[in-house]
């Protein structure tokens, strides 16, 4: 094994010297070959190795040999997804360009595709967040009268499935698509409410510190510390403990508790930026002007520094949505988060999770609790490729 | 050695790229350069100076190409050049200095080490051999402790010693051509003086051949042989430094060189007694334990502009802090009307806030990016005038006339979309709309080229006329003294020095410090600097100077 790498790896490095010559012979020694570093021209060869690599493995995907079929299965639905998501983006991106204000129009024409697909994810999301009972076909906790449990994903009932459940039912025969659906609706709703709350949390604090600056400052930031001292997600199941056994006491609804608990953890992270570019918007001289004005606390904060501050922060706030919406998943998950029988990707994980195990001989029976996680991961993604271009756009705008 | 020129660019044009459109910077300029020959290449900011002087490297920023045109360094054409071949040139045959050498150096090691760095990669000296070199130029430059000052960190250097040993490291490969973009620009006046005489002796000794990127006319007259001026991309004349001095051809070129003749007529002295408008009393003030001001007083009356002068850190800035409030002094008081204020701006009253207003040295930096020009002066006017609607739009509409802008091309326009002119121009403006009897304008010229800096200096004294302001006018350029104060003050440590009407401040005898700043600004004379040096001794310049008073 180590023996065939080795020669790969010593091919492939010579194809890299054959690359570059004869790229400067054929274009008579243009300045792209010409000054091209080797490593540069080994990358070249490499990128195109995996490149074919990854058509094989495709066309082995096709195979009619159900062993060499299922081995590729997972990687084939992953090209195909792949090129379906690019081709989406890319037709939405052009829809965009054409249809809507100059405003709109403007800004998809310098968008990247990355950012068209993540902005394309985010809106169908959206779409099945809101509308969730009219599009799912069955309710969240409705065990179908007649249904057997755990049909296989994919609607071929040579393989186990069944074309009215294309995506199956779950260990108790509930509709996992219905699921789903909902679950958009839980875990993207209660992570936009939280990441909300802890950005008005940490937002405030920090522009107040980085304005007010002295004692106050000092005591918030040291609070701060304290918290973030602490494993977040350790901290955040400690406290869920403890509020499983207030919330019934109480009556209140957990899940308000871990809203709370969440926002307020990540809360410290948004105080830390939020003070941090403050501080920075504090000592320009248009601030100093407003002082000088007698401006009070509150236009100085959201007059001159908020209008200022707001690339960064809903950079931020895409970033920490996605790192809320991974920990409510992960309370989930573990047990703590969002309680059954409401639909949850991260429970939906867990309680599917066995399934994994057969991923080797039948891989659409694997596939039930991946279609949660494939869930989680898609909106991650999307949300990242927009706060990018975001960033980058803001980034931007300063030279 | 041939006869053919060091560097010939010929009909190059340059192109940046903004908002996915190529816009044109230089448009088709030709450049001849001779060994040793020292080119001063000059003109307004985005006339496209040091993007002409970078291509003459061969070398664009990102986001700038060269469109059209040839390049040529000593017979090589840089445009085609491998990038073998330019790392044979670049750093060993060509040198660059750039205008911070605080941001051009790496503050993680020590000077020193980045000195040996070019001639050793470029394989010219050994490591040894390069450090003794680099003694020997810190030396020649005049540097203080020669020996030793390369064994230390660029932050441990004052910054016109670090500019001077960027100008070494430019030199340790003994380069045939140095690009020098705005050495001296950051510096003040006692510490450029240095630096020019420094730059200027050791081109000559070497014979190295120069392009001075500058927007200091008094600065190129001592530095170069031949002079280029640009005006938007282009080239608007060349010619040898006294004929071009003397006699300018072109109209572009005669408004440059008249911008220094503005100059106010002298106005009656102030009657005795006369309350003054604000009455600095024996200010003492200090950041945390440093004392920073010590016993400073000085009057501003009515309708009057009093120039506060000297070089940065002498505390005219932190006096500008202790009348507005934002530094409560430690002792002393500060009067307006004959009325004591309160130390601290919080505790004053919005009335006696709105009497003493402020200009800024950065327009950029003091007008809110995300405010449009409406909103910006609109703000004061109903903060202070309580006007609000058609009363408000009305008063912000007379304001922005006031300064000499259209109000309905301008309203609606975000600070990114005016020039620097305008932006200071909207400073102005809203000073103005608080009805102030007394502005402080702190450096609100220095940032800006000479032709809108003259523009702002007429606005500012016509409406000293016509509104009998009275100005606190805070500068390190003498010749901006000239042209609009009234009455100066010299600061120097945080001490005043020396103060009295502009007339007796230029005429002798004066006390050695004012003598000093006074000599230090470059004049239009190509021989100055030579004339200068010959009178006092190369040690008696500058810093060195002022460290021995």
């Amino acid at each position: 094994m180590i023996l065939w790498v080795a020669i790969a790896l010593v091919g492939m490095a010579a194809l890299a010297w054959v690359f570059r010559f004869a790229g400067q012979s054929v274009t008579g020694n243009a300045p792209k070959f010409r000054d091209m570093p080797y490593g540069v021209a080994f990358g070249y060869v490499l990128g195109a190795v995996v490149l074919l690599w990854l058509i094989w493995a495709y066309t082995q995907g096709h195979s009619s040999e159900l062993a060499i079929a299922n081995k590729f299965f997972f990687l084939r639905i992953a090209i195909e997804g792949f090129i379906l998501f690019a081709i989406a983006a890319w037709v939405f991106r052009i829809l965009g360009r054409n249809v809507g204000t100059a405003w709109s129009k403007k800004m998809f024409r310098s968008m990247p595709l990355t950012a068209s697909f993540g902005i394309l994810t985010i809106i169908i999301y959206a779409i099945f967040a809101i509308f969730a009972g009219a599009i799912a076909p069955y309710g969240q906790e409705q065990i179908i009268p007649g249904v057997a449990a755990n049909i296989v994903p994919g609607g071929d009932p040579a393989l186990g499935g069944d074309p009215a459940f294309y995506f199956g039912t779950d260990q108790i025969g509930r509709d996992i698509l219905s699921r789903l659906i909902y679950g958009a609706q839980n875990t993207v709703g209660i992570a936009f409410a939280t990441t909300l709350l802890a950005f008005l949390i940490g937002g405030t604090l920090g522009f107040l510190a980085a304005t007010l600056g002295g004692w106050l400052d000092q005591v918030l930031s040291r609070m701060v510390d304290v918290l973030m001292a602490i494993p977040s997600l350790i901290f955040a199941l400690l406290l869920m403990t403890i509020a499983s056994v207030w919330a019934p006491q109480l009556g209140i609804p957990l899940t308000a508790f871990m809203v709370i608990i969440i926002a307020v953890i990540d809360s410290t992270r948004v105080y830390r930026l939020a003070r941090a570019v403050g501080q920075n918007i504090v000592v320009m001289d248009y601030i100093e002007a407003a002082k000088l004005r007698g401006e009070g606390l509150g236009y100085l904060v959201f007059r001159e520094i908020l209008p200022n501050a707001t690339a960064p922060l809903l950079a931020e706030f895409g970033l920490r949505f996605c790192f809320v919406f991974l920990t409510i998943a992960a309370l989930s998950f573990l047990g703590v988060g969002i309680q059954p029988p409401l639909a949850d990707w991260g429970t939906m994980v867990r309680d599917l999770g066995g399934f994994v195990n057969y991923a080797q001989f039948a891989p659409l029976a694997a596939t039930a609790p991946l279609l949660a996680a494939g869930a989680i991961a898609l909106l991650t993604v999307a949300v990242n490729f927009v706060v990018d271009w975001m960033l980058h756009k803001s980034s931007g705008l300063k030279e | 050695m041939s006869d053919q020129p060091l560097v010939k660019m010929r009909d190059v044009w340059l192109e940046g790229r903004s908002d996915e459109v190529w816009n044109p910077i230089i448009n088709g300029v030709d450049l001849t350069l001779q060994r040793g020959e020292v080119l001063g290449l000059i003109g307004e900011s985005g006339a496209g100076k040091s993007t002409l002087g970078l291509a003459a490297m061969g070398y664009t920023r990102d986001g700038v190409r060269i469109s059209k045109g040839s390049v040529e360094f000593d017979g090589i054409d840089l445009l085609t050049a491998s990038a073998a071949v330019k790392r044979e040139l670049l750093g060993k045959r060509i040198a660059y200095v750039a205008q911070s050498a605080a941001a051009s150096f790496n503050p993680a090691h020590k000077l020193m080490d980045q000195h040996v760095e070019g001639p050793v990669q470029h394989g010219v000296m050994s490591r040894a051999k390069s450090e003794a070199d680099g003694i020997e130029l810190y030396r020649k430059l005049r540097l203080p402790n020669p020996d030793e000052i390369g064994f230390r960190y660029p932050h441990q250097v004052s910054g016109g010693q670090l500019q001077r040993c960027m100008t070494a490291m430019a030199m340790s490969c003994r380069p045939d051509l140095i690009i020098f973009d705005e050495p001296t620009t950051a510096l003040d006046v006692t510490t450029q003086i240095e630096v020019l005489a420094s730059i200027r002796d050791i081109v000559e000794q070497f014979d190295t051949a120069a392009i001075y990127i500058t927007h200091d006319l008094a600065v190129v007259a001592q530095m170069a042989d031949t002079i280029k001026v640009l005006l938007k991309g282009d080239e608007v004349e060349t010619a040898d430094t006294r004929t071009m001095l003397a006699a300018p051809t072109q109209d572009y070129t005669k408004s440059l060189w008249a911008v220094r003749s503005f100059e106010r007529p002298l106005k009656p002295a102030v009657k005795t007694g006369a309350v003054p408008v604000v009455s600095v009393q024996s200010v003492d003030a200090s950041y945390g334990t440093v004392p920073v001001l010590h016993d400073v007083s000085f009057d501003m009356h009515e309708g009057r502009t009093v120039a506060v002068v000297g070089e940065s850190g002498s505390g005219k800035s932190t006096t500008a802090r202790c009348i507005t409030g934002l530094l409560p002094p430690t002792a002393g008081q500060i009067l307006v009307d004959g009325q004591v204020m309160p130390a601290d701006y919080r505790k004053r009253s919005k009335d006696q806030l709105r009497q003493v207003q402020m200009i800024y040295q950065m327009a950029d930096t003091a007008l809110n990016p995300r405010m449009s020009v409406g909103q910006i002066i609109a703000r004061p006017v109903q903060f202070y005038l309580g006007l609000t609607g058609a009363e408000k739009r009305r008063k912000v509409d007379h304001l922005l006339e006031q300064i000499e802008l259209e109000p309905t091309q301008y309203y609606h326009r975000l600070p990114s979309e005016l020039s620097g002119g305008q932006k200071q121009r909207i400073g102005i403006a809203r000073a103005l709309a608080a009805e102030p009897k007394f502005i402080i304008c702190d450096e609100v010229t220095s940032a800006l080229d000479q032709l809108v800096a003259e523009g702002i200096l007429r606005l500012l004294a016509r409406l000293q006329d016509e509104l009998s302001l009275s100005y606190m006018f805070i500068t390190h350029d003498l010749a901006t003294v000239r042209a609009i104060a009234d009455e100066v003050v010299v600061m120097k440590d945080g001490r005043v020095v020396e103060q009295g009407p502009k007339e007796d401040m230029f005429k002798p005898p004066h006390h050695a410090y004012t003598d000093l700043l006074l000599s230090s600004v470059p004049e239009m004379n190509p021989d100055w600097l030579t004339n200068l040096l010959n009178e006092r001794g190369v040690d008696n310049i500058g810093d060195a100077a002022a460290d021995k008073m």
